[in-house]
């Protein structure tokens, strides 16, 4: 009886510690730890002209603090926009209906996140308000292309010297927007 | 010469098929080995925290090399924070699983054959059928399960451990910021990569306990049968796991 009781505790601290093992590496190790036992919270949307390569899970931040995540993306086939819907620390439910959200880039090649700007409202956003003023992800391709375009425009003007600065600056303008649709 | 080659290439046949025959009257006989759960209880013991000390020591340095390796390749690039996510990743989906199967290989499924080889050469298995005992049922399950039970937990504790012992390198020793070092992991790992590394774990557990009860139950009732049988649990398990290693992940993929 004393040899049994020994042996079954053994094996049950050894379960246990298995198991605490696994509960560590789905929550303390991914990004699902927040969503399941995260604090309470509320969730808003806002709408993107292009949202570059943002994933679900990644960091909302307000001056570079984080205050959520991003929980869903979808596509808008009426507007032709990218929805994204934010979920936000219910401690931090003081931000303006007026704030903005834009695209932000970690570091030079990292993964995007989204920072939000407050606004100068005195109505402060709720579960499921909406943000509507948004900056598109600052896509590197589009502007290697602008500075590609103005580079030989530049190149064109000095050998002409005909069109005018007014005119390079609008072709540059355009091209970056055609080719986001 | 070819009939040689053809006669070998049955063996293996022959061989490959009693092991799935041992597999399903082990599957058969399981319902009634789960009444008798003491049994059951006692080889968690036996094969799982007996295997804890080799466990936790090959888990922390795994985890120290990989945190010196993977802080000295990705300080070229300027991104060391990333360790974090390089280790846990390399640990959970890979490096867990395989080195827990092959320690647990040699750790308990040696000991596993060589027990049920000493009962078979000892005579015991006979004695048990004789007084209408099924060896199986009574010796053989409970063991297999416990082996099948305890693999998944050990590769849990080892992955956790080495991401300790990477952050112990690359934090403490190296200077990475510990901040970055976790909600880096946290940002990149996914589910799906834990989910890889459990079903790895449970398949490698069934491999190397069926193959160490296997080995065991059918080996030559001699001095000399039981050691091979030994050697032969640790060849096969160390060659199969790799194999299916390539397979599940190819599948994951």
């Amino acid at each position: 009886m004393r040899k049994s009781r020994t042996l079954n505790l053994g094996t049950g601290s050894f379960v246990l510690l298995g198991f605490a093992a696994l509960f560590f590496l789905t929550t303390q190790t991914t990004s699902r730890g927040l969503s399941w036992f995260g604090p309470p919270h509320y969730e808003i949307t806002a709408k993107f002209d292009n949202i570059g390569d943002l994933k679900v899970g990644a960091p909302v931040s307000m001056s570079g603090v984080e205050i959520g995540r991003v929980v869903k993306i979808e596509f808008d086939s009426n507007e032709y926009k990218a929805v994204v819907q934010l979920r936000l620390n219910e401690r931090y439910n003081k931000i303006p209906t007026d704030s903005d959200a834009s695209i932000y880039t970690q570091g030079l090649l990292g993964g995007k996140f989204i920072g939000l700007t407050a606004g100068g409202a005195d109505t402060y956003l709720k579960d499921k308000d909406h943000i509507d003023f948004t900056q598109s992800a600052f896509v590197l391709e589009n502007l290697i292309g602008q500075v590609l375009a103005n580079f030989t425009k530049s190149k064109a003007d000095e050998q002409s010297a005909a069109a005018t600065p007014a005119d390079t600056k609008s072709n540059a303008d355009t091209k970056p927007k055609e080719k986001t649709k | 010469m070819f009939k040689e080659l053809w006669e070998s290439f049955t063996d293996a046949l022959e061989g490959l098929g009693s092991v799935v025959h041992f597999l399903f009257r082990l599957l058969v006989n399981t319902p009634q080995s789960l009444l008798r759960f003491s049994l059951i209880s006692q080889q968690i013991f036996n094969s799982g925290a007996f295997s804890l000390v080799i466990i936790m020591l090959s888990g922390l340095f795994v985890g120290m090399v990989l945190g010196l390796q993977g802080f000295q390749l990705l300080q070229r690039f300027g991104s060391e924070e990333a360790l974090g996510t390089a280790a846990t990743i390399g640990l959970v989906k890979e490096l867990g699983p395989v080195v827990t199967a092959l320690l647990f290989a040699g750790r308990a499924g040696t000991a596993l054959a060589s027990e049920l080889g000493l009962m078979r050469a000892t005579d015991q298995i006979s004695a048990m059928e004789m007084m209408a005992v099924d060896p199986i049922q009574r010796v053989v399950v409970p063991r297999f399960l416990g082996g099948v039970i305890s693999m998944p937990l050990l590769a849990a504790i080892f992955s956790v451990i080495g991401i300790y012992g990477a952050q112990l390198v690359g934090v403490q020793i190296m200077g990475v910021d510990s901040g970055s070092f976790w909600s880096q992991m946290r940002a990149a790992v996914g589910l799906s990569d834990i989910t890889e590394g459990i079903v790895k774990s449970i398949v490698f557990g069934v491999a190397c306990s069926l193959i160490a009860v296997y080995q065991g139950y059918y080996a030559t009732p001699t001095a000399e049968g039981v050691g091979r049988a030994t050697t032969r649990t640790v060849v096969t398990s160390a060659v199969v796991i790799l194999f299916l290693d390539y397979l599940i992940t190819a599948a994951f993929l």
